[in-house]
């Protein structure tokens, strides 16, 4: 059958110890070439952390395997599923919840029905069975007792959390996150690195790009570096953080 | 957001519903009348509200289903010798057939070409409408009389089942709208209205809802067609497919009255009626005063009235959202959030 034929086009592991497979992915701008033949694996239960100076591709990266956009060249499989020519939203049905680095909320409905919103639509889940799982999502990301505000009157760091309330409702497989640590204060950070371990812990995969370096570090099982569109550095985070080249082109040292 | 306001807003609401039930024994023929076309309208901006509110589809070419849905009443019953109750839902019906394949084709457009797609497809609705044979060509025809006494044999009691009629299409119309944005998809479209791209991030099928939301509004249209043929006692190419009546006026009322919402093309109805009563005698006038009261609102007021309203905090009085509800689990991670009053800001 035809998903025989997808995983093997996918290469490397067997298809169950692989939830995010990327092969030779390159997507151009006109003539802007932001990814390059860029391939990838994640397994299920890690959390990989991508680094890389801004203008890297990162949020290209991010977008091609949400499925904002389309890849010009290569293959994306999600699950074993080439996922290549799928719309976001079936992406998103099949298991891939995403936050968006400058949050989205549905700014005129509740902060509830955000999360209703991604339950019923990305989890699958009939209304009533998908307000419990709102109700769940809001309080593992300690939004429960904003559940009825409007939610464009939230501040940024409810905002993200929103994001990521939105993203695990449904408890999606494999989570994006865009930078979601970004302009939090130390204290908000900590918060947030709570929230993920319990996400993680629930069997959540996780693709955090970030540039938030210390706050990476604290839970990454294994980063990689970004850089003009390609991988230049993978492995575990304390070797990433001190290669040569890393520092070179990301830390500036 | 005041309970007693909302309270009076909905007793308000109610006691207008109920008039409009005992509408034959409170108003006088003339009256009657002025509400029979006040119903078509409300139903009109219903459709073209959850059309370019909610699913961001611009129409320009609603016209072309109310076309339809008259000349296949004309045709069913005057042509075809059906009965007027057989053939007001045929007619429905004939106006979601033909809503497919004119959704196949513009449906390849997006935005504004979308907008001028909806327009060519009425026009050519429209044509097509003058070549048939039967129909009375370009100039129209009259229903036949026989057709129009099925409705009442004397003038009075024509009268008061056209209201009836209207009266009742507008109620289901608002009614089954109501129902739709309470349900699942109706959380989509919602959510399609405030941010799309995050609606389909979020695993909203945005193509379905929007071709869900497009056949939608296909047969009310339809029937308001139907009621448009009643109302005039003949149907006419211009006058069936008439883009100012079933369109532009349609527009400026779910603009004025605020669009993505329910209240508001209520709202944007009664007060377009208000000011065609009031502003009649003053003929041109009339036209630019709201020309000047859109543009007034699209600069000042995108939301319309009723997006003032809910600026002010006014709840809606008809809500077709989702309460939290008690039951909330316990916090499983993290602090639960606060909103503090400081000072930092949404981006």
């Amino acid at each position: 059958m035809a998903d025989r034929n997808e995983t093997v086009s996918a290469g490397g592991p067997p298809a169950e110890a692989v939830i995010l497979a990327l092969a030779g992915v390159s997507r151009r701008f006109g003539g802007l070439r932001v990814i390059e033949e860029l391939s990838l694996t994640v397994r299920p239960g890690e959390i990989l952390g991508v680094l890389g100076p801004n203008g890297a591709g990162k949020s290209t990266l991010f977008n091609l395997i949400a499925g904002v956009l389309p890849p010009n060249e290569g293959s994306i499989h999600i699950m074993g599923r080439d996922v290549t020519a799928m719309t976001v939203w079936r992406r998103r049905r099949l298991g891939v919840g995403r936050t968006y680095q400058v949050p989205k909320p549905f700014a005129h409905m509740s902060v509830f029905e955000n999360v209703l919103v991604a339950a019923t639509h990305g989890g699958g889940l009939s209304i009533p069975a998908g307000r419990r799982e709102a109700q769940r999502a809001l309080a593992l990301t300690g939004l429960a007792a904003l559940a009825a505000k409007p939610a464009g009157t939230l501040s940024l760091l409810n905002l993200k959390r929103l994001e990521l309330a939105k993203a695990v409702a449904g408890k999606p497989r494999l989570l994006l996150l865009d930078e979601i640590a970004g302009g939090l204060t130390d204290a908000e950070c900590e918060d947030l690195l709570a929230i993920l371990t319990a996400i993680h812990r629930e069997g959540a995969t996780i693709v955090w790009v970030e540039h938030v370096i210390h706050a990476l570090k604290r839970i990454a099982s294994r980063l990689a570096v970004l850089h003009f569109g390609a991988i230049i550095c993978e492995g575990a985070p304390d070797a990433v953080l001190a290669d040569e080249r890393v520092r070179e082109v990301y830390l500036g040292a | 957001m005041s309970t007693p306001m909302l309270l009076g807003a909905r007793a308000i609401l109610a006691a207008g519903v109920l008039a409009c039930l005992a509408g034959p024994w409170l108003f006088d023929a003339n009256s009657l009348t002025v509400l029979t076309e006040f119903f078509i309208v409300v139903t009109l901006a219903l459709m073209w509200n959850l059309l370019a509110g909610y699913a961001d589809i611009i129409s320009v070419g609603q016209q072309g289903f109310v076309g339809v849905g008259a000349y296949a009443f004309f045709g069913f019953t005057a042509l075809l010798h059906m009965s007027v109750w057989a053939a007001v839902p045929l007619a429905a019906l004939t106006t979601l057939l033909i809503a497919v394949p004119v959704m196949a084709v513009i449906f390849r457009l997006r935005t504004a070409y979308l907008a001028v797609g909806t327009w060519v497809a009425a026009d050519v609705l429209m044509l097509i409408a003058g070549k048939l044979p039967g129909f009375g060509g370009g100039s129209g025809t009259s229903l036949p009389i026989p057709v129009v006494k099925q409705f009442g044999a004397r003038l009075g009691d024509r009268i008061d089942m056209f209201y009836a009629l209207s009266l009742g299409l507008a109620l289901i119309a608002f009614l089954a709208t109501w129902a739709l944005l309470r349900s699942r998809i109706g959380l989509g479209l919602t959510a399609m209205r405030d941010n799309e791209e995050a609606a389909g991030s979020s695993g909203v099928d945005l193509v379905r809802t929007r071709i869900l939301c497009f056949l939608w509004t296909a047969p009310f249209l339809g029937l308001a067609g139907v009621m448009t043929a009643l109302e005039k006692l003949r149907v006419a190419p211009t006058a069936s497919f008439n883009i100012t009546d079933w369109t532009i006026d349609i527009i400026f009322i779910v603009v004025i009255g605020g669009i993505g919402s329910l209240e508001g093309p209520i709202l944007g109805a009664i007060l377009f009626f208000l000011l065609r009563q009031w502003l009649a005698d003053f003929g041109a006038w009339y036209l630019i005063l709201l020309g000047v009261i859109s543009i007034g609102v699209i600069l000042f007021e995108p939301k319309g009235l009723w997006g003032a309203c809910r600026r002010w905090g006014f709840p809606d009085i008809l809500p077709a959202g989702h309460a939290p509800g008690p039951g909330a689990p316990e916090r499983v991670a993290g602090p639960d959030a606060q909103e503090a009053p400081a000072a930092r800001t949404v981006g």
